[in-house]
């Protein structure tokens, strides 16, 4: 495996954007290439995360490579899901070896449109959608599975964290570049995703089973994180992540953001700023898509001098 | 929607009626839901799924047969809606809830129809409450409602022998409708409303001085802002064009028409618009047109307010 690191990052996190998508793109972007230092020129793949049906634009990040220098033509790819995905991907081919840097980012307008609407077409259409169980629906039956196991103590309904609009950017570099670019290094110590099935039917929901096996498969000394970005767009939600990645008061959990497709990349670009500039020597960003924390998405990122480095 | 009115924000509808094969597994399940019956997928390892799936969500192997499961059932977990929405499934307050049928390892999703919250408890008995006309959807069960013993199906409407005997369920119709308020941006803002001056801006390039109609907010080409804002001219030529004599769902023209890409004088990229005053068939690349625009009280935020680009004197043979 080679050693990837995250030069730089760049986020915006609004109640209601007037920007429009490629103007959020474009701010964010910009940013985190200004950061990035030679790594800004050495670009060799892009990658981007949004979601159309949140925007309402049938292939929206088309439109949005307006917001990046796109000519000559350039390496690029697109997931359907959160900028942290889209990580992911731009790590995985940063391991080929033939590039040294990419570009990541995420964007979108859940003020566009309705969210709770729009999260039910994530679902089997066949036998969930046709009954219309929007996210708060299926948060409040997560709820009440919790409740049932006993396991958390007298629990409040449900109850969602504010939606914001926005966008996040974060350049990667790998091997020597990433000494040229910076003086202490956010490496990406592990990465790990894994998803649970669709059918909500056969899923323990008072648990996180996903990410329980992401922590498992990730050899990481998890007991010296000292802080963590979760993604929760619901109050239970982290009281489920504590449950299966951190121990209650082990590491600082910085305070949350919720803007879909946009949160899990700025929860990485977030934890990594504090690691470059010093304020963290390993954290854990964390990033979730689909019903019920369906789908999961853990990043440990670490200083050179971490415990156990090469 | 936008704090301020310096963004300019339009209603936008997105509106589908997918239609869905359901292929050998969801066939089976819906068609005898139609005919007032609960199926699961039996697995490999024992377990029943309902509603089935065509593999074991855990293993990955193929499920072997549907056997009959429900209809009554024990709620595992429910959630309250006080104030149902145009698109659930009752119009009076109810309970989502998770229930584990009769006969089943998982459990199914759907609702309970209660009247009073406080008549929902997880761990109650509910059984299937079937509709009368039932097409084969996961609505063929009205709602779950409390009680241990079966209830009746009722007959739904006869089918129409004539028409030869009654197929399987193949198909899933399972219309979307998403309305959302579209924010053109700052940069387009200010395109849009100069339209209401009858003025077509464009964008300068910072490098290469090349114009963008319509307006953009960054370079495309080197990411850089476009500060400068140029005026162009009505007047330009046919780049490519497109002749539609097909009808097609929500179309707003009668056919034929001429979609067109216009190249105006001073600008370096095309405007998307109608060719129109003229024959179809007398629009050919190069054609010099001009802009329509509509009456003085009609001009609006919006690329309509130009009616369609008409050929200039001499353009368009006898036109």
């Amino acid at each position: 495996m080679r050693d990837i690191a995250v030069i730089s990052g760049a986020a915006i996190h609004e109640e209601l954007a007037e920007r429009d998508e490629v103007e959020l793109i474009h701010a964010v972007v910009s940013q985190a290439l200004a950061g990035a230092g030679p790594a800004a020129d050495r670009i060799g793949f892009v990658c981007s995360g949004s979601c159309d049906m949140l925007i309402g634009r049938p292939f929206s990040f088309v439109q949005g490579l307006d917001g990046i220098a796109a000519w000559p033509p350039i390496r690029e790819s697109h997931v359907e899901m959160d900028g942290a995905w889209a990580l992911y991907e731009a790590w995985t081919r940063l391991q080929l070896g033939d590039i040294d840097a990419a570009l990541v980012y995420g964007f979108g307008r859940a003020s566009a449109g309705s969210l709770k609407d729009v999260s039910v077409l994530q679902l089997d259409p066949y036998t969930l959608a046709p009954l219309w169980p929007d996210s708060d629906v299926l948060a409040g039956l997560q709820v009440s599975a919790m409740q049932n196991s006993g396991r958390f103590g007298d629990m409040a309904s449900v109850s969602p964290l504010p939606v914001t609009d926005g966008a996040a950017a974060v350049v990667l570099a790998a091997g020597d570049l990433v000494r040229q670019c910076c003086d202490r290094p956010a490496w990406i110590e592990a990465i790990d995703h894994r998803i649970e099935p669709a059918e909500l039917g056969v899923r323990n929901l008072a648990t996180s089973r996903s990410t329980r096996v992401c922590v498992k498969a990730m050899d990481v000394a998890w007991d010296t994180i000292d802080c963590a970005a979760l993604h929760t767009r619901y109050e239970h939600e982290r009281l489920l992540l504590m449950e299966t990645v951190l121990e209650e008061g082990a590491a600082s959990i910085l305070p949350a953001t919720n803007t879909p497709m946009v949160t899990g990349l700025s929860n990485i670009a977030e934890i990594a700023e504090r690691i470059t500039d010093g304020r963290s020597d390993r954290g854990v960003a964390h990033a979730t898509s689909g019903p019920c924390l369906q789908q999961n998405l853990l990043c440990v990122l670490a200083a050179d001098d971490y415990e156990g480095a090469a | 929607m936008p704090a301020s009115d310096a963004v300019l924000t339009a209603p936008y509808t997105l509106a589908y009626p997918y239609k869905r094969s359901l292929g050998a597994v969801l066939s089976a399940f819906f068609t005898a839901l139609r005919d007032g019956q609960l199926l699961g997928a039996k697995t490999s390892t024992g377990d029943v799924i309902c509603p089935p799936t065509e593999y074991a969500p855990w293993t990955g192997e193929a499920t072997r047969e549907l056997v009959p499961v429900g209809p009554g059932g024990e709620v595992t977990a429910w959630t309250w809606v006080e104030q149902p929405g145009d698109k659930h499934p009752l119009d009076h307050p109810f309970a989502f809830a998770l229930i584990r049928l009769e006969g089943a390892t998982s459990t199914t999703l759907h609702v309970v129809d209660t009247g009073d919250e406080r008549a929902m408890k997880t761990g109650m008995r509910v059984t299937a409450l079937w509709a009368t006309d039932r097409t084969g959807t996961m609505r063929d069960i009205a709602a779950f409602v409390p009680g241990d013993e079966a209830l009746p199906v009722p007959d739904r409407p006869a089918h129409d022998e004539a028409k030869g005997p009654e197929k399987p369920v193949r198909k899933l119709i399972t219309p979307i409708r998403l309305d959302y308020t579209i924010a053109a941006g700052v940069g387009q803002t200010v395109f849009l409303k100069a339209l209401m001056q009858r003025k077509l801006l464009g964008s300068v390039d910072p490098e290469s001085g090349e114009v963008y109609v319509p307006m953009r907010h960054s370079s495309p080409i080197n990411g850089k802002r476009c500060l400068q804002t140029r005026e162009v001219a009505h007047e330009g030529s046919v780049l490519t064009f497109c002749v539609v004599r097909i009808p097609f769902e929500g179309q707003r023209i009668p056919p034929p028409y001429v979609c067109a890409q216009v190249l105006l004088d001073g600008a370096n990229t095309p405007l998307f618009h109608l060719v129109g005053g003229c024959d179809v068939d007398d629009v050919h690349t190069g054609m010099r047109v001009r802009a329509e625009w509509v009456e003085d009280d009609e001009l609006a935020p919006t690329l309509e307010s130009i009616k369609w680009f008409a050929p200039v004197a001499g353009e368009a043979g006898d036109a």
